[in-house]
Order: structure tokens, then C-alpha cells, then sequence
């Protein structure tokens, strides 16, 4: 490998590059099969990294299957996202203990976080993963556990050889192709079986990619990483309306609010497979013996109807007004507040919406038709 | 000041929501220190006479006898909770609320004269007010701890009342009616029983009752498009919840 601002080696195989990094001590979190699915869990050994697995994707349906059986990364997004990792469906903020003459103490949850490294993170993840970051670490407000695992992580990154059927990244500026964010970039070069071009975007991907000793990539192989995402981005049929923040900020009273609301079922399942959703709960338990109690913080959604309960009751009692927050959320006001989309086109909310109800085409029925007001 | 009395109510049930109570062996000895149990005929046939500071009330109303006991229960306490889909939506025996009693009783009993029945099975709402309904067949034991110290802290106990799904997304579970086709009552059910089914592969039965605003129509021609024929999505939504509105009408739809 050259030194240098990027380096550029061949892999043949990643389980290597796993399994180096296992034995230097880092936890491995990555994809693997579980329920008939890819799944980011803890790898227990390299050889738990699947290969010879693509998947399908259409609203409301997933299936794993078999692909080319020597390829490694041809499936793309599942159910998981890396969000889960590092903002926890529950976490425990503190336990208070009554003491004995007056008052409470305190103890504030310590931050378990060992050096870990998240495996095989795709484009529109890494994008995810900055709009999370602006939500947690904005500067006026700070996550200090959010904060704090994520600085401890470092991205091994896969670049998209292909698209889901749900994938509209390319028209988000997210994907299909990783830039910035990473460690270690991996792309799987179509064609020619068994080369991975590795990529290292960071001193710590490099320190970790010297011992392996890699050999170098050829100029030929270099220039095929980008043309393997191009082609992926050249796929994707689903896109997203370019000005949706303005159709939807003058949609507000749009007739078809009203159709959606007939199908969705405010079950929720968008918001919480979505890589940029942020609402949470918080909840203070007690014990029996009234002497201990403790704070809880676990994911919520803008479906949920006690979310938006105030003094005299909730806000958004009706799944048209859940719906409506949900989409004008992610696509509108997600820039008024933070100065970017919430959505990075990953497709999960139309994957995992048991109805296969589609954010893009609603986008596209609410700019194709605007103002129909409702009477 | 002496603890709070609790009583233990059956109605037509089977005695699984009060031996969810029972289950609690490690919180029970604690629960008997911050409560004096009154009447809990399944644990002590020793009985403290009312009235009692929280009643809890497992099954449902199915004869004119339940009728006058429940008003009587409820005269003698501060607090009814009722626990378990049989006290909150009439229980799988509301399946009679579809069909002709008279009929049942004379195909099962060699009397039929002798038994003295309603036409349905109700919840004890229909009945008497009711503080707060835990749902459940059974009831979880996480939830009927939570609702007791709660009472007993005189705060609002954390029951959620969003979807089944919210428990799989939270706790991993891929769902296995998108990644299997498998059909599942997840979406229009009430989270709470600590993602049972799903995360064992199977689909959501649906025990924990409508969720708020379900949208069964809509979940509906998704089971149809997996397969599902109308006797089937009616008997779906007619088991442990049958007479819970929503279920009761979507699965009459389908009838
Ligand atoms: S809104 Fe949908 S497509 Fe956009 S980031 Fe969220 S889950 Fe992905
Ligand atoms: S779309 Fe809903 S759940 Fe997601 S961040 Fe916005 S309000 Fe929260
Ligand atoms: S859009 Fe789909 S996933 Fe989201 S709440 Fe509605 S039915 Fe559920
Ligand atoms: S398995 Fe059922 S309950 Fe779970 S997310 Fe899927 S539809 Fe919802």
C-alpha cells in the first residue's frame, strides 16, 4: 500500500480484515443472518460475516436470498440500523437511592462502551449517522453517552454495489457512494470476483490496515470504485421530490392526508426502523419499598398518541395528524430545525411499513397535486 | 397508618391473570408487607371483610349473578382495576356473543334447565366504572407489578398503549410478517406482553387487545394479500379480544 492522503490495497477476503481486528482487541458489531434476515449484531467470529446473500426489497416486503455465492455484500439496509447501537431503544439515565436520614443520592448510569468497530456501514448509515450526530451533539445540547460512543467507534464503511428496489439515496445526496465519515472503506468491485478495493479515510484506518500489508491496488482497479456505486446510483427507481420541503410546508391542509390516514396503521414502524428518528420517552420508575427509583429513557414516535400529551391531553390524537408530523418532519421542518433533511433515502420506512405505504410516492401525489385543500 | 387492603375478585375466567399475581414469587413477600390482602381466595381462603382500598377484578360478567356481585364489589371499593382480557373486553368466552347460548347449553349440558346464563360475556365495564383496565391473557407479570406500586406510590403506572410492533422494533425482533409473510395482529394490537410471539417467529395473537385508534380495515387487506381467507381474518380478530370493538366488528366483517 502507498502513503499518502487515501491508501488504496486489495482484499480478497474480509473475514481477514475481521478477523484483525478482533484480534486487536476491538468488539466487532456487524451484519449477520438472524430470522431470515441481516441483522447488526456483535460478531462472535469472522466467518459470521455472510456471503452469498442479496436481498429483496418492495413496500412491506423483505426476503434474503441466495446471490452469487463468492460475493460478500450484495445484500444492502435490513431491519437494523446502527442507531440502535448507539442510541439504545432503553436506556437506564440514573438510580436514585433514599438515604436513610433525608433526602436522595444520585448515581448516574456509566457509559459501557468498549472500543468497537461498526462493520460494513452503508452510505445512506454514515449520512444517518451525521444527522443524528446534529441532534445529540449541536451544541446546545450534548448527549454525553451518544457523544461519547460515537467518538469510540470507527467506520469500516462498504460502498453499494447495488441498490434495493426501496433505495433512493441517489436523489438525497447520501449514496450510493461513501465520501467522508469512514475509517475503512470497502467496495466489493462488480465483475471481477474476489477483489475488494479497501479504501483507508482516517489515520486510525490506516494504523490498522499497515500490519495486514495489503497489496496494492492497480490504477485500473481504483478507478473501478466509483463506476461500482455509479452504477448502483444509475438502478435506483424511487427518488425523492426535489423541493419536497416547500410542497409540504404549503400541503399542510392537502386532501390526501386523509387518504393516507386510511391506510397507515400509526403502528409506528416507520419512525422506529428509521436511521434518523430521535423521539424518546422518559420515564421515572419506583420500587416497592418507595426507596429506589430510576430514570428511564426509551425510544418513542411521533405515532405514539401519549407523545404529544400535554396538560389536558394529547396534541396528535388522529393517525392523519401523526402521519403529518411523521412525513412533514423528516422532509420539512427537519430543516427549519437543524438545516437538513431528516431523510437519507434508505428506504427502510417503506421496507418495514407492514402496509408498504411509500414516502416517496406520497411526496409525489402531494407535488403532483398541491393545495387541494380539505373542506 | 396500616397498609392498604387488597382484594382478589374472580369472575368467568381461568384463573391465569390471578395466578399471573401468584407467579410473582420474588416481589410477593414484599407486595404482602406494603398491602394487607383481604380476600385472595386462590392464595388464603381466609377473607377480611370490606371495604377495600383496591379491588382487583379478573373475568367477565356471563350471569345475572355477576351482574349483582360486581355492583356489590365495586360498593366496597376505593379502586377497581380490572385485569386480564376476560374483565377488560369478555375473554374468549364472548365468542358466545356471536352465536346462540341456548344452543351451546343444550349441545353441552345433559340439564340445560339448570344453568342460568346472559346471552354475553361483557367486561366489567359495562357494568360498573373501572379505574383502570389492564390488558392482557393473561395479564403480564411486569405490568401488574408496575400497576401496584404505581397505586400503591399514587402515581400513573407506565402501560403503554401504542402497537405490538413498537415492542419488536425495540427489542430487535425482525418483523416476521415483512421478512416472512407471516400474518400478524402486531399492528392494530396493544404492546405490553413483552414481545412473546414475535420474537419466536410467530405472528402477533393479538391478546393484549386493540391498540388506541387501531386501523383494522387497513391491517386487514394486507392479511388478505398474505392469504388469509375471510374465515380465517375472522377468526383472527374473534379469539382472547373477540368482543373488544374494534376486533368485534372487523371480524364480523369478515363473517
Ligand atoms: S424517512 Fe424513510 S427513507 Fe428516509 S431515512 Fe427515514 S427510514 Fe430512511
Ligand atoms: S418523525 Fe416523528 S419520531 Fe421521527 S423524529 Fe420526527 S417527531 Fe420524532
Ligand atoms: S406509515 Fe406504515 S409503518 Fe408508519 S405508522 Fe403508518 S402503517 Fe405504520
Ligand atoms: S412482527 Fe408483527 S408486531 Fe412485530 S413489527 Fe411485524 S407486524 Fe408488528
Amino acid at each position: 500500500m502507498t502513503k499518502g492522503q487515501t491508501t488504496h490495497g486489495i482484499l480478497k477476503d474480509p473475514t481477514l480484515l475481521v478477523a484483525a481486528l478482533m484480534a486487536d482487541g476491538w468488539r466487532v458489531i456487524g451484519p449477520k443472518v438472524r430470522d431470515q434476515a441481516i441483522v447488526y449484531e456483535v460478531l462472535d467470529q469472522p466467518d459470521d460475516l455472510p456471503r452469498g446473500l442479496t436481498d429483496s426489497q418492495s413496500g412491506g416486503l423483505y426476503r434474503l436470498e441466495a446471490g452469487q455465492p463468492e460475493r460478500w455484500f450484495d445484500y444492502v439496509v435490513g431491519p437494523h440500523s446502527w442507531k440502535k447501537w448507539l442510541f439504545p431503544a432503553r436506556q437506564k439515565l440514573w438510580t436514585a437511592t433514599r438515604l436513610a436520614d433525608a433526602g436522595f443520592e444520585i448515581e448516574v448510569s456509566a457509559i459501557d462502551w468498549p472500543k468497537t468497530v461498526f462493520f460494513g456501514v452503508r452510505a445512506c448509515e454514515i449520512a444517518a449517522m451525521t444527522v443524528q450526530d446534529r441532534v445529540f451533539d449541536n451544541g446546545m445540547f450534548r448527549d454525553a453517552a451518544y457523544a461519547a460512543r460515537r467518538a469510540d467507534t470507527l467506520i469500516v464503511a462498504v460502498q453499494c454495489a447495488r441498490s434495493a428496489e426501496t433505495c433512493f439515496c441517489a436523489s438525497m445526496n447520501t449514496g450510493p457512494g461513501v465520501d467522508e465519515g469512514y475509517d475503512i472503506a470497502l467496495t466489493e468491485l462488480a465483475g471481477i470476483s474476489g477483489e475488494i478495493l479497501v479504501t483507508a479515510g482516517s489515520d486510525r484506518g490506516r494504523a490498522i490496515l499497515a500490519p495486514l500489508a495489503l497489496p496494492s491496488a492497480t490504477d485500473g482497479q481504483i478507478a473501478a470504485g466509483p463506476a461500482t456505486t455509479a452504477a448502483a446510483a444509475a438502478s435506483q427507481s424511487r427518488a425523492m421530490v426535489p423541493d419536497i420541503a416547500r410542497v409540504l410546508r404549503e400541503g399542510l391542509d392537502h386532501t390526501n392526508w386523509e387518504v393516507v390516514a386510511d391506510a397507515c396503521l400509526s403502528c409506528g414502524n416507520c419512525t422506529l426502523a428509521c436511521p434518523t428518528c430521535f423521539c424518546s420517552d422518559v420515564e421515572d420508575v419506583s420500587d416497592l419499598s418507595g426507596d429506589h427509583a430510576e430514570r428511564w429513557r426509551s425510544w418513542d414516535s411521533c405515532f405514539s398518541t401519549d407523545f404529544s400529551y400535554v396538560h389536558g391531553g394529547a396534541v396528535r390524537r388522529s393517525p392523519k395528524s401523526q402521519y403529518r408530523q411523521w412525513m412533514t418532519h423528516k422532509l420539512s421542518t427537519w430543516h427549519d430545525q437543524f438545516e437538513m433533511s431528516g431523510c437519507v433515502g434508505c428506504g427502510r420506512c417503506i421496507t418495514w411499513c407492514p402496509v408498504g405505504i411509500d414516502i416517496t410516492r406520497e411526496a409525489g401525489t402531494f407535488a403532483a397535486h398541491p393545495h387541494p385543500a380539505e373542506t | 397508618m396500616a397498609n392498604p387492603k387488597l382484594a382478589v375478585w374472580k369472575f368467568s375466567s381461568c384463573d391465569g391473570c390471578q395466578l399471573t399475581l401468584l407467579d410473582c414469587e420474588d416481589e410477593l413477600l414484599e407486595i404482602a408487607g406494603k398491602l394487607d390482602i383481604a380476600q385472595f381466595l386462590e392464595a388464603s381462603s381466609a377473607v377480611t371483610e370490606g371495604p377495600y382500598d383496591i379491588s382487583l377484578v379478573e373475568g367477565s360478567i356471563t350471569t345475572p349473578h355477576d351482574v349483582k356481585r360486581i355492583k356489590e364489589v365495586r360498593a366496597q371499593s376505593r379502586v377497581l382495576i380490572s385485569i386480564g382480557a376476560c374483565a377488560t373486553a369478555g375473554g374468549i368466552q364472548a365468542l358466545r356473543n356471536f352465536a346462540d347460548v341456548a344452543a351451546f347449553a343444550n349441545r353441552v349440558y345433559a340439564r340445560p334447565e339448570y344453568i342460568d346464563t346472559l346471552a354475553t360475556s361483557t367486561p366489567i365495564s359495562a357494568h360498573v366504572a373501572v379505574d383502570f383496565e389492564l390488558r392482557g391473557c393473561p395479564v403480564s407479570k411486569h405490568q401488574l407489578l408496575e400497576l401496584i406500586t404505581a397505586t400503591l406510590a399514587a402515581r400513573k403506572p407506565h402501560v403503554p398503549t401504542t402497537s405490538q410492533c413498537t415492542e419488536c422494533k425495540a427489542a430487535g425482533t425482525v418483523c416476521v410478517m415483512v421478512a416472512q409473510g407471516i400474518p400478524c395482529l402486531g399492528p392494530v394490537t396493544q404492546a405490553g406482553c413483552g414481545n412473546l410471539c414475535p420474537s419466536h417467529g410467530r405472528g402477533c395473537y393479538g391478546c393484549f387487545g386493540p391498540k388506541l385508534n387501531p386501523n383494522a380495515p387497513a391491517l386487514s387487506l394486507q392479511l388478505a394479500d398474505l392469504g388469509l381467507t375471510p374465515p380465517q381474518l375472522r377468526d383472527l380478530y374473534h379469539s382472547y379480544n373477540a368482543a373488544a370493538p374494534a376486533f368485534d366488528t372487523e371480524g364480523r366483517t369478515h363473517d
